[in-house]
C-alpha cells in the first residue's frame, strides 16, 4: 500500500551547529491526519527538528520523507510546493504588507501564470486571480478576521498576527502543517481560539498537524500523540495519558524521579 | 520668470533621468539591503553595450538597444549569481564592500574593452530645440523624460500588481517566510540584479545621447546617492519623487549661485542636500521607519 500524502517519516536526524549538536538522530513519525505534538524543555532541538523538515535548516545526516518522497536535500520553496506549510515562533510575517496580500501571497504556489505573463498582468493572469482570492476568503471567514483584511499586519496586536500567520499558511493549503508554539504569548481566550482552529483545520481540511507547544493543558487536549524532545534525542512518543506518566518525561521536565508532572 | 521656468524645466527633465538610475538603487536595496556602488558602472556598461550594437553591429537603434538589455540583463544576474550570492548571510556591509570592488573592477574592464576616449550617440532623437512658451527644451532631453516616465510607471505597476513583483516584495520583507511559501530567494535576487542592470542600460543610453559617454557617466551612480536618501532608501515612489526635487533644485542652485560664487555649485548642490537630509529625515520621504526595541 502507497503511504499516504499526508505523511512524514523523519529517520535518524543529526543536525550540528559547529560543536552544538542540536539532533542527535531524532527517529519520527507523523501519520496522515493525526496531531501531532512535539514537546520538550528549552534547547531540547524543538525549533530545530521543524527548520529540518520545512526546508530552512539542512541536516548533517538522516533522511525526511514526505508521502513517498525523500526530501531531505530539497530546498524550502520546492517542499512548500509538495504541501507543506509552517508557522513560525517569532512570527514572520510580511509586516509591511496587508493581511490580504500575506494571505494572497500564500497562495504563490498555485499561481499558474509564469514570470513573464505573470510580470505583464495579461488578463487570464487577472481571472485567475480572482479564483484565489476567493479561497483566500474563505480562509479570513474562517479564521472570523473580516475586519481587519484590509489592514498592515504590523500594526495589527499579537494574537491576531498569529492569526492571519496561520491563515497565510493554510492559504498554501497544505497537506502537512508545522506549527511553532502557535499560542505563545496569547491569554486563554486567544488560545482556545487557536486550539479550535487548529481542531478544525485537521478535522475538516484532513490537514496532518505536527505541532509544537509548551502550553500542556492545550498539548494534552488537543493532540492525537505527542512526542518528547530532550538535549536533541527523542526519549518518549505515545498517547499523551502515556506521555504523562513517563518518569523520563518527568525527569526531563523536572529534574528529579520523585516529582509528579503536574497537568490541569 | 522665464529663466526661472527654463531652470524648472531643465530640472524637471534630467529629474527623471535621475529618478530611472535612482530605481535601480532602490530595487536592489529593497530586495537585498545593499547599497550597490557599481550602479555607475552599469550605466557605462549599458551606454557602451548598445554602442557597440549600433556601431560595430550596424544594428538600428531599437534593436541595438535591445540586444544592449540582453547582456545586460545576462551580466547583472551573473553579478549576483558570482559576487553577491557566495555572501549571502555575512554582514551587510561585507557586501556593500563587494560592490565597491565590483565597482573598481568593471571600471577597469570597461577601459580595457572601450577605452578611455569619449564616445558619443549618432543622433537618434531629433536635434531641434523646442520652444514651448520662452522656455527653450532640446528634444534630446523630453524624449529622454518621456521614456523615464513611461518606465518608471511599468515598473511601479510591476511591483504593486505582478506575481514577480509580489514575490521580490514578500523576499524585501521576510525571507524565511518568503522560503516557507514557496518563493524562491535565489531567483528573487538574480530578477532584481538582472532588472537593475536593465534599467541601468536605458538610462545609460539615454544620458549617453544627451551627454556623451565617458567615464563621467559613471559618476552618474554616486550623484544619485541623495536622490535616494532623500526619497528613501526602500521606496520606489520615494526615487522617482526625489529625482524630480533633486533635478530642479540642482538647476535652481547653479541657475542662481553660480554668478554669485564663482561656479560649480551645481555639482555640490545635491551633495548638501544629502548632508541636510541625514540630519533632519534620516528615513528620507517616503522610506520605511525601522524602530529597532533592543
Amino acid at each position: 500500500m502507497t503511504p499516504p500524502a499526508g505523511q512524514l517519516v523523519v529517520e535518524k536526524l543529526i543536525l550540528h551547529f559547529g560543536g552544538l549538536t542540536a539532533l542527535s538522530g531524532v527517529n519520527l513519525e507523523a501519520r496522515p491526519g493525526e496531531i501531532l505534538a512535539v514537546i520538550g524543555p528549552n534547547g531540547a532541538g524543538k525549533t530545530s527538528l521543524l527548520n529540518c523538515i520545512s526546508g530552512l535548516y539542512h541536516p548533517n545526516s538522516g533522511t525526511i520523507t514526505f508521502g513517498q518522497k525523500d526530501i531531505t536535500k530539497m530546498p524550502a520553496p520546492t517542499r512548500a510546493r509538495l504541501g507543506i506549510a509552517r508557522t513560525f515562533q517569532n512570527i514572520e510575517l510580511f509586516r509591511h504588507m496587508t493581511v490580504l496580500e500575506n494571505l494572497m501571497l500564500g497562495r504563490h504556489i498555485h499561481l499558474k501564470t509564469g514570470v513573464l505573463a505573470g510580470g505583464l498582468y495579461w488578463r487570464w493572469a487577472q481571472s485567475e486571480e480572482v479564483q484565489h482570492r476567493r479561497v483566500v476568503e474563505e480562509i479570513i471567514d474562517f479564521l472570523e478576521i473580516e475586519r481587519i483584511r484590509k489592514k498592515t499586519v504590523g500594526t495589527l496586536a499579537y494574537g491576531l498576527q498569529k492569526r492571519v500567520e496561520l491563515g497565510r499558511a493554510l492559504a498554501l493549503e497544505p497537506k502537512l502543517l508545522l506549527l511553532d508554539e502557535p499560542m505563545a504569548g496569547m491569554n486563554t481566550e486567544e488560545k482556545e481560539d487557536m486550539a479550535r482552529f487548529i481542531l478544525d483545520i485537521n478535522e475538516e481540511r484532513g490537514v496532518t498537524v505536527i505541532l509544537i507547544e509548551h502550553d500542556m493543558g492545550v498539548v494534552m487536549d488537543i493532540s492525537d500523540r505527542v512526542a518528547v524532545l530532550d538535549f536533541g534525542r527523542k526519549i518518549a512518543e505515545g498517547k499523551p495519558e502515556e506521555v504523562k506518566e513517563n518518569p523520563e518525561v518527568i525527569k526531563a521536565y523536572l529534574g528529579g524521579k520523585d516529582l509528579q508532572l503536574t497537568v490541569v | 520668470m522665464v529663466f526661472l521656468l527654463q531652470l524648472i524645466v531643465s530640472g524637471l527633465v534630467i529629474g527623471g533621468v535621475y529618478a530611472l538610475v535612482a530605481l535601480g538603487f532602490v530595487l536592489i536595496y529593497k530586495a537585498s539591503d545593499v547599497i550597490n556602488f557599481a550602479q555607475g558602472e552599469f550605466l557605462l556598461i549599458g551606454a557602451h553595450l548598445a554602442l557597440t550594437f549600433l556601431l560595430v553591429f550596424n544594428l538600428p537603434f531599437i534593436p541595438a538597444v535591445l540586444g544592449a538589455l540582453t547582456v545586460a540583463v545576462v551580466l547583472g544576474a551573473a553579478v549576483e549569481r558570482v559576487v553577491l550570492r557566495p555572501l549571502i548571510g555575512e554582514p551587510i556591509i561585507s557586501m556593500i564592500m563587494a560592490t565597491i570592488g565590483l565597482s573598481s573592477a568593471l571600471r577597469g574592464l570597461l577601459q580595457v574593452f572601450w577605452g578611455t576616449e569619449t564616445r558619443t550617440f549618432p543622433n537618434i532623437f531629433p536635434q531641434d530645440a523646442i520652444n514651448l512658451g520662452g522656455v527653450v527644451v532640446s528634444q534630446v532631453y523630453l524624449w529622454s523624460l518621456g521614456i523615464a516616465l513611461v518606465l518608471l510607471a511599468l515598473f511601479s505597476f510591476f511591483f504593486k500588481r505582478s506575481i514577480m513583483g509580489i514575490a521580490m516584495r514578500a523576499t524585501a520583507d521576510d525571507q524565511q517566510a518568503a522560503l516557507s511559501m514557496g518563493i524562491s530567494v535565489k531567483v528573487a535576487f538574480a530578477v532584481t540584479w538582472a532588472l537593475a542592470a536593465a534599467i541601468s542600460t536605458v538610462g545609460g543610453v539615454l544620458l549617453g545621447n544627451i551627454n556623451g559617454v565617458n567615464i563621467s557617466l559613471a559618476h552618474f551612480g554616486l550623484k544619485v546617492l541623495p536622490v535616494v536618501i532623500l526619497g528613501g532608501l526602500d521606496s520606489i515612489p520615494g526615487a522617482i519623487v526625489g529625482g524630480f526635487i533633486i533635478g530642479i533644485l540642482e538647476n535652481l542652485a547653479g541657475g542662481y549661485l553660480d554668478p554669485l560664487l564663482g561656479g560649480g555649485v551645481k555639482e555640490v548642490a545635491p551633495f548638501i542636500i544629502l548632508v541636510l537630509i541625514l540630519m533632519l529625515k534620516p528615513y528620507g520621504l517616503f522610506g520605511k521607519q525601522v524602530i529597532e526595541r533592543v
